[in-house]
């Protein structure tokens, strides 16, 4: 007889023996961000977790990076070196030098059709996600945005790519069976920045991206760089004191304010405050604002949902203040404390500020 | 002009609840709206019908209820409505539903030719970012992602001038006709739906289209089959061995609360005490 319990095993454990056309595809590529000279942290994050996936697979660990002919694009594959690559794919071009859709996804996709990686991760900025989405439906692949966890399974020498689901209280683990590469993206700061080691080497793989710039539509124009970066840079900062919704008003934010300035702390806020226009939408901490890693993170007035909590889960000490004994948040935060946060920030304010002048004179 | 603009019927996210014991979302009774992202977009395609005099042409794919969306759509001003609803799409994922609707698109340019489709910079439930550049990519249109603003439009010359959120600065791009456009949040503000619009939306005939209607031919390219990825695993997340340390004091006074919570932290983690003193100014 045949029935349904077949159908109802979950599609994850169903064994499925990879064609030999698939199999060709080995390795771990990362795609190498840079701008402005710079090379994206999120690239060197990802080169650390994808050290990881290619050890547990036996594989190599590559980087990708494409950009004008120069010294300078040549230094990023020595970085990828120290930070955890064991070769890399460089393409050279004039063509490359400002981030163009078209060159990047023609560059890339020549790349992974001669070289078959079985992997391939991008950065989840503005750049890798309009790359990412391009290449992947170029090349018919699977592709999982925003990744809080990386894994492989071994047997199925699967990616196993775990994200926030809708509404985000639940997580889900996404695969690409029967396709190659297995693609997926990672927000900057989710993944921690692995150890430099400036003896590691490696050895390079130069390509063409044999293209001419009449072949290419969209045309740079200019450059606007933003103003001088008085931004918030709340993915790198060390402290961040953020509020919620239990903050009851706007005006209550100026608590938050308040001891941020002591601390010379960054402000962080949820997404109902943000949307609520509390506080700027840079400032929004949770999946569909910024991820950090702070050392301390204060929680005021923020429940915990899990929006909020893939945003800053990482973080080295947490904090949280609530007036609900049972907010999700006590969860998860290392310490917390129940009560009335109008009257307790101002309270903490003053005892931080007491604490540092002691500590200070202490030396 | 003739402007598409796809969007999406998404559940209201600010109103889901989490069930506080079984840590499941609550679905029931959460309203559907237009996925705030793509409202953007259907805004910036109307600027340019006021401007150039456009059609706009709002496309959907989703289950028979999603109609209100487009219709919500109409009021604000839109042209027409296409809805491309069919059992064999469920369970699509993102390459999955580019194909549907890069597919649909094609159908609606074979009546009126599409100088520029438009979608939202993601949606609120999928987050992906990954459909509009799928469209593109499948169309063969350029691709201008995060756009937050449309300069000029040249239908004779058929050139398009946007300014483009890039890591660090804003890219002056110009490109050519039609194109597909994904507008970032927060670049304009949508306009209160008119009278006539509503009047004209309640009534307005939306095109239902299916898998064949919407020039679907292989049923393997849509829905679960078409698509690559699977969901393996859903669960919850894993909470921390221990729960945070609750502090508590006699007086309960914030001052106590706060001298006894930082002498508990700074006893645990020196290191971090030395840390605040130094970055704290």
């Amino acid at each position: 007889m045949s029935e349904a319990p077949a159908a109802k095993k979950p599609l994850g454990k169903k064994r499925i023996e990879l064609d030999d056309r698939l199999k060709a595809y080995k390795g771990i590529w990362v795609f190498i961000e840079h701008e402005r000279g710079k090379i994206h942290p999120v690239s060197l994050e990802l080169l650390g977790e994808g050290r990881k996936l290619a050890d547990n697979l036996g594989v190599e660990l590559a980087g990708v990076v494409m950009g004008v002919p120069n010294e300078t694009t040549r230094s990023f594959c020595n970085e990828a070196f120290f930070h955890g690559a064991d070769l890399c794919y460089l393409m050279e071009d004039e063509l490359l030098t400002d981030y163009r859709n078209e060159p990047f996804t023609k560059g890339l996709t020549d790349l992974v059709n001669k070289y078959q990686p079985e992997i391939l991760l991008l950065g989840a900025t503005t750049l890798g996600r309009d790359l990412a989405g391009s290449v992947a439906t170029t090349l018919k692949t699977g592709l999982t945005a925003d990744c809080t966890e990386l894994n492989v399974d071994l047997e199925a020498r699967s990616l196993l790519a775990t994200r926030p689901t809708f509404g985000g209280s639940l997580l889900c683990t996404i695969q690409t069976l029967n396709y190659r590469p297995q693609m997926a993206t990672v927000r900057p700061r989710v993944m921690p920045m692995p150890e430099k080691d400036a003896s590691r080497t490696g050895r390079i793989v130069e390509d063409k991206l044999g293209m001419f710039e009449k072949d290419i539509i969209t045309k740079v124009l200019e450059f606007i760089p933003d103003a001088m970066q008085d931004k918030p840079q709340l993915p790198f900062a060390d402290i961040i004191v953020s509020g919620g919704r239990g903050m009851k008003k706007p005006e209550n934010f100026k608590l938050i304010w308040d001891l941020a300035a002591v601390l010379g702390a960054e402000v962080g806020a949820t997404r109902p405050v943000v949307q609520a226009g509390w506080v700027d939408l840079e400032r929004q901490v949770g999946q569909s604002g910024k991820t950090v890693r702070p050392k301390l993170y204060i929680a005021v007035g923020i429940s915990g949902a899990i929006q909020h909590r893939v945003g800053m889960d990482a973080s080295d000490v947490i904090i949280a203040i609530n007036s609900d004994a049972n907010a999700p948040i006590f969860d998860f935060a290392h310490y917390g404390i129940v009560g009335n946060a109008m009257t307790i920030l101002p309270a903490l304010t003053e005892a931080f500020k007491a604490h540092l002048a002691t500590a200070r004179k202490a030396g | 002009m003739h402007i598409v603009v796809c969007i999406k019927q998404v559940p209201d996210s600010a109103q889901i609840r989490v069930h506080p014991v079984t840590n499941t979302i609550m679905r029931q009774g959460v309203p559907a709206i237009v996925n705030p992202y793509d409202l953007f977009a259907l805004e910036e395609a109307l600027r340019l019908k006021d401007q150039y005099g456009a059609r706009v042409t709002v496309l959907t794919m989703g289950p028979p209820m999603a109609e209100a969306a487009l219709r919500k759509a109409i009021s604000y001003g839109a042209d027409d409505a296409v809805l491309v609803t069919d059992r064999a799409f469920a369970g699509s994922d993102t390459l999955a539903t580019s194909c549907a609707l890069a597919s649909a698109i094609t159908q609606i340019h074979k009546d009126m030719p599409i100088d520029l489709v438009f979608t939202g910079k993601q949606t609120i439930d999928g987050d992906t970012a990954q459909v509009g550049p799928g469209i593109a990519k499948r169309l063969n249109m350029q691709l201008l992602t995060y756009v937050t603003k449309v300069r000029s439009v040249d239908l004779e010359k058929h050139e398009v001038v946007v300014e483009r959120r890039s890591e660090g600065g804003v890219q002056l791009l110009n490109t050519s006709t039609p194109s597909l456009i994904t507008v970032l949040e927060g670049t304009n503000e949508m306009r209160f739906a008119t009278m006539a619009n509503m009047f004209r939306a309640s009534r307005y005939p939306v095109k239902v289209w299916n898998r064949e209607q919407a020039g679907i031919e292989d049923v393997a390219t849509v829905g679960l089959k078409g698509s690559p990825t699977v969901v393996s695993k859903v669960f919850a997340p894993t909470p921390r061995a221990v729960k945070a340390e609750i502090i508590q004091c006699e007086s309960n006074d914030p001052k106590d609360l706060s001298v006894t919570l930082l002498a508990k932290v700074f006893a645990k983690y020196p290191k971090l005490e030395k840390e605040i003193t130094k970055i704290a100014v």
